[in-house]
Formats: C-alpha cells, structure tokens, sequence
C-alpha cells in the first residue's frame, strides 16, 4: 500500500447535545481520491471543517502527511499544505481575480509590513496561468468577481486551490451551483489534479459525478463512517442503499 | 493538459468587457451640478464658475474657488480616514468629537507665554508648557487621534459590537473630554509658528496663468494626504486587506488575514487623520472650543458617500471620496451663490445624504441580480 497522507481516528464533533460527527475513522493514501458522499446532515460538511479546522474537533486524532497533527485555523491547515474549496465560496466579490487568488499570499515588489507594494504584474501573470490550465473563460480578470456568474467565481475559487495544491485537495460540493458546462470544466479540473498525483476529497451529492472521478466513496450516515468502497466492487445502488441506510449498520474500518 | 489553449482564447484582454470605474459616474455628477449652478446663477445675472468683473484679470470666480477648496479641505481629510473605516465595513462617528477633543489638548501646548505684553489670559498650564518648538502640540495632537482612533479599533474588533454602536460611545466620550479639558473655556493664543501651520501657504501662491492657486496649507496637506493614501489604497497590502475585509470579511479570515489587527491599524488610521484635521482648525482659527468639530463626522460620511463610497463596505476610493468632497463643497458654494438660506441648505444637504445611499443600495441590487 501507498504512504497515507490523510488519517482521522475517531473524530468526534458535538454541537451542543448533537452528535453531528460520531467516531470518524477514515485513511487516505497518496496520489488517491476518495468521494465524500451521504445524505444531508450525514456529517459530510463536519468533518470536513474538522480536517481543515475551520472548527475545532471535540476528539479523535487527524494525522496529516505523517503527523499528528492540531490546527489552530484554516490558514494553518492550508500552510501544512491542505488546499480546500468551501461550499460557501470564500470569495472577496469586490476584488479582481488576481487579488483573490493570491487573497492572504500577496507577492510584493518589497516588503514593509502592511504597507508592502504589490506586485500586481506577477500576480496577474501567474493568475493566467493558472487560469489557462483550467480552460475557464473569464473576458476580464481586472473586473471584481462580482459581476461574473456563478460558475467563472467558482472556477476562479479552484482554479486558486488547484494553482496552490501541494499534498491534498479538499472540495465541498464544488459544482452544487453550475450549469453543465461548468461542472465539465471543473471535472477537468478535478481529472488534472489526479494526473498530477495530488490527493483529494471530494463532497458530492452527484453519484454520476462520483463514480466518473474518483477511486474510492465513504458514505457517511448520521454523523458515521458507514461504508468505504472502491468504485469498482461497487455501484450506484449499492451506494445509494447505504447513504438510505438499507444497508450497513455498523461501521466500516477502512 | 489538452483544455489549456481551449481556455486560452476567452483569456485575452479585452478591454471592451472592463467595467468602467465608478469614479467617472461621481465625476459626471459633479460636472453637472457645477453646470446647473452656472445656469440658476446666470439667470440672476451673476456667474458660479467664471470672474463676471471688467476690472479683475482673470477666468475664473477666484474668490468662490479658493473659498470652496479651504472649506472642503479640513473636512476632507477626515473624510480620507473615514472612507478608509467604511472600506472595510466599518463606521466612524467619533471623528468630530476627536476633532473637538484633539484641539483643546493640542492648543494647550501651543499657547504662547506673552500676549501684547500681558501673560496669556487663557493659559491652560505653567510656564512649562509656554512656548514649546511647534512639534511638540502636533505630535501630542497627532498622539490624542491616534488613540481615540485605537479605541476605536480596539472595540470594534475585540469587543464585536457593532461599529456604529463602538464609535457612538466614543464620540460622546470625546466630546466631554473637550469639555472637561479646560471646564469648557476656549483655549487660545498659540506661538506665532503654530499659528502660521494653517494660515501660511506652503507654495507660496502659485499661479497658472490666470488661474492662481488658493494654496493654503489646509488645501495643500488634504492633497498630498489624498495622494499617499490613494497610493496605499490602491498599490499595498494595507489596501488589498481593506477591500477583502469589507467585501468579505470570512473569506479575509479564512485567507489568513489578521483582520481584527487590521481593523484596529485602520481606525487607528481614521483617528490620526481627525487630528491633522484639528490640529489645521485649531492653527487657523487660532483657537480651540470644546464644540469644534460638531457634525464633521457626518459631513465626512457624506463627502465618502457622494463619492461612491459603499456603506456596505468592499468598494469606493480616496479618488471617489475626493470627487465627494468637491461635489459637496460646489453644493453649499452653489447654494450661497443662488442666495439660498442656510436652513433651506441643511435641509436639501441632508436629501443629498439619502439620495447618494439610495442609489449606491440600487447600484448594488442591479449589480447582484445576475
């Protein structure tokens, strides 16, 4: 087996008296891409926040590249090299697409504490490049997001998680908003970061989508790990019937 | 990856699809209330913009002008600190009772010993604060802003209540600190150099051709200060946090931004700004009262808000806030010159208010709908 860049032993969170994530056990090997799937409220979104500690975990240990490991923050866990597309776009919608891909990474002509000098001409160059590889269509990347559709903002949130990825890629349903071109185009996106060996969880509701990019699907259940497949020992029924709950009871150790 | 040059082709640069800056809409407005003001003068037979006398060479009504440029300046640089606070979601009322509270502390230690022979009949405190190099008042002065501005930040980002709330609190307190500063007496006579702050003229009198320059040091400072912070707005790091803050604020987070330390810089900042204002009232009216400075917290709201400055906070500029100032100015300029009473111009002034928010809050339902 290939080295795991990712471990949670049982990752717990509670929201008060509500157990939205129950005891998660799941492993990640390099180079893989594993789906996150599994009804609303299954805990899919937890524990991703737990992972990239946008919240805090309540227990459990996260293992990240070999390490044990306690992030104070999302910034911590993008500078340990976790890379994550949220669900709510976190987009700055009056900036222009270079400054919010490089949003908290600025390049600087030089340094002088917050009044450092942008260096916008790099900035904008690396931005096309970025964009190229991504086949998206933006007329204009000086104009604020704002003003451009769903889609092109959510192709310029990945195409700034794709141009940043270095160990492992999280997307929390990144084509719930897109027409189908769109998805095509982070479908893409998505194919290119497995030729390039990256890591990645994927959160969809999309089984088509699902079965088409990835090697292997968790199926998550009232906040617990109920099932981990590999795409072929299994199909959309199969799947379908342990995110129900028809099957699987008990949990699955991967 | 074979899509590349797919993608490629919509990436060109084109300039047709860049939207235009808001900046011009501001300035178009202006053009046309200057417009409008020319046309109701000349009905009366006068002139806004133009010298109507045989006997003066010049183009232009320099009196108006250099009246409109000195009235618009001290307000506009707290304007320039307040259009920073509203990039980044934020609110400051307190800038006036700053001002307020900054002169009277300032001018206690710009007083000079001897007035006409007399010992100064207003003196605050003993021989020792009698007389002092000129640096001393400004950078006590520029201290006093500095730290209300801090409280100011403090509050906002530590404590989590809103800004409105946070700088209301701080406005009232500032204005019994002026108070309190010297039982409510006027604190007067300052040394020649720090009267001479405000009322000299750093360039002199400049003329182009038959344009002259109004130049005193009020216009001067507020220029300059306009064009560094344009500069810090536009090309640095404390400017890209600005606009991501107030455009969205959990994405700053989440990007790594330390957005309560910059919230905290950025009041700071507005503070530091009200007390140059002050410290240019104080030298120009070579006195301080504890009233100074009432409303300028709202005109200077206004001046951003006329400039296209959003209360929502991500968007508008120092150039906007400019262009604000100068609309705002040519309004009560214009008003005079029309004879209009100054009850009738607060009243329209506080439509003008209402009217530049309403349309930046349709501005942004358009923008949004798609």
């Amino acid at each position: 087996m290939s080295k795991i860049i990712l471990e949670t032993r049982g990752l717990t969170k509670h929201y008060g008296g509500v157990h939205a994530l129950d005891d998660a056990n799941f492993i990640l090997h390099e180079g893989e891409h594993v789906a996150v799937v599994g009804d609303n409220g299954a805990g899919k979104s937890t524990f991703v926040r737990q992972v990239t500690a946008v919240e805090q975990r309540t227990s459990g240990e996260v293992i990240f590249d070999g390490q044990p490991v306690q992030f104070a923050g999302p910034l911590e866990a993008r500078q340990a090299g976790i890379e994550t597309v949220f669900q709510t776009l976190a987009l700055a919608d009056d900036l222009d697409v270079p400054s919010n891909l490089f949003l908290g990474r600025e390049l600087f002509k030089f340094r002088l504490g917050p009044f450092s000098w942008l260096d916008r001409k790099t900035m904008r160059e690396r931005t096309m490049e970025a964009l190229a590889t991504t086949a998206v269509k933006i007329p204009n990347v000086d104009n604020p997001i704002r003003n451009m559709s769903g889609g092109q903002r959510q192709c310029v949130s990945i195409a700034r998680t794709a141009a940043f990825a270095s160990k492992l890629v999280i997307m929390d349903e990144p084509t719930a908003a897109l027409g189908v071109q769109e998805t095509a185009q982070v479908e893409n996106i998505i194919r290119g970061l497995k030729e390039r060996g990256i890591p990645m969880i994927l959160i969809s509701h999309n089984l088509r989508q699902v079965f088409d990019l990835v090697d292997r699907i968790v199926v998550f259940r009232r906040g617990r790990i109920v099932a981990s497949l590999r795409k072929d020992e299994t199909d959309g029924n199969d799947i379908v019937s342990y995110i129900t709950g028809v099957k699987g009871g008990a949990d699955v150790y991967v | 990856m074979a899509e590349a040059t797919h993608g490629l082709g919509g990436l060109k640069y084109d300039p047709a699809k860049r939207t235009r800056a808001p900046e011009w809409n501001v300035f178009g407005a202006l053009v046309l209330i200057v417009v409008i003001f020319e046309i109701l003068n000349r009905m009366q037979g006068g002139s806004f913009l133009f010298n109507m006398r045989d006997n003066v060479d010049a183009i232009f009504n320099q009196q108006r002008l250099d009246i409109m440029i000195l009235q618009v300046a001290i307000i506009g640089i707290i304007a320039l600190g307040v259009t920073q606070v509203i990039i980044i979601g934020g609110i400051d009322l307190s800038s006036g009772s700053v001002v307020g509270a900054t002169a009277m502390v300032t001018m206690s230690f710009a007083q000079t010993a001897m007035v006409n022979g007399n010992p100064n009949p207003k003196a605050i405190f003993g021989d020792w604060a009698m007389d002092l190099p000129v640096i001393v008042p400004i950078a006590i002065g520029l201290a006093c802003g500095l730290l209300a501005g801090l409280i100011n930040g403090v509050l906002v980002a530590y404590t989590k209540i809103p800004p409105f709330i946070a700088t209301l609190g701080v406005m009232v307190s500032a204005r019994g600190v002026a108070r309190w500063w010297s039982n409510g007496q006027p604190v007067s006579f300052p040394t020649e150099t720090y009267g001479t702050l405000a009322n000299g003229d750093l360039l002199g009198g400049m003329t182009f051709g038959l344009l002259s320059w109004p130049g005193q040091n009020p216009a001067v400072v507020f220029v300059l200060l306009a064009i560094l912070f344009h500069v810090i707005m536009t090309y640095t790091l404390y400017g890209k946090r600005s606009y991501a803050i107030g455009s969205n604020e959990a994405a700053a987070r989440m990007s790594g931004i330390n957005v309560d330390r910059h919230k905290v810089l950025v009041y700071a900042m507005a503070g530091l700004l009200a007390a140059v204002a002050a410290v240019l009232l104080t030298s120009k009216n070579l006195t301080a009262q504890a009233g100074m400075g009432v409303m300028y917290e709202l005109d200077a709201i206004a001046m951003a808000v006329i400039g296209g400055v959003s209360l929502a906070g991500g968007r508008g500029s120092i150039l906007g806030t400019v262009l604000g100032a100068a609309i705002f100015s040519v309004i009560i300029s214009g008003f005079t010159s029309i004879k209009l009473d100054a009850y009738y111009q607060e009243m329209v002034k506080g439509a003008i208010i209402v009217g530049a928010v309403v349309l930046d809050q349709w501005r942004q339902r358009k923008r949004t709908r798609g």
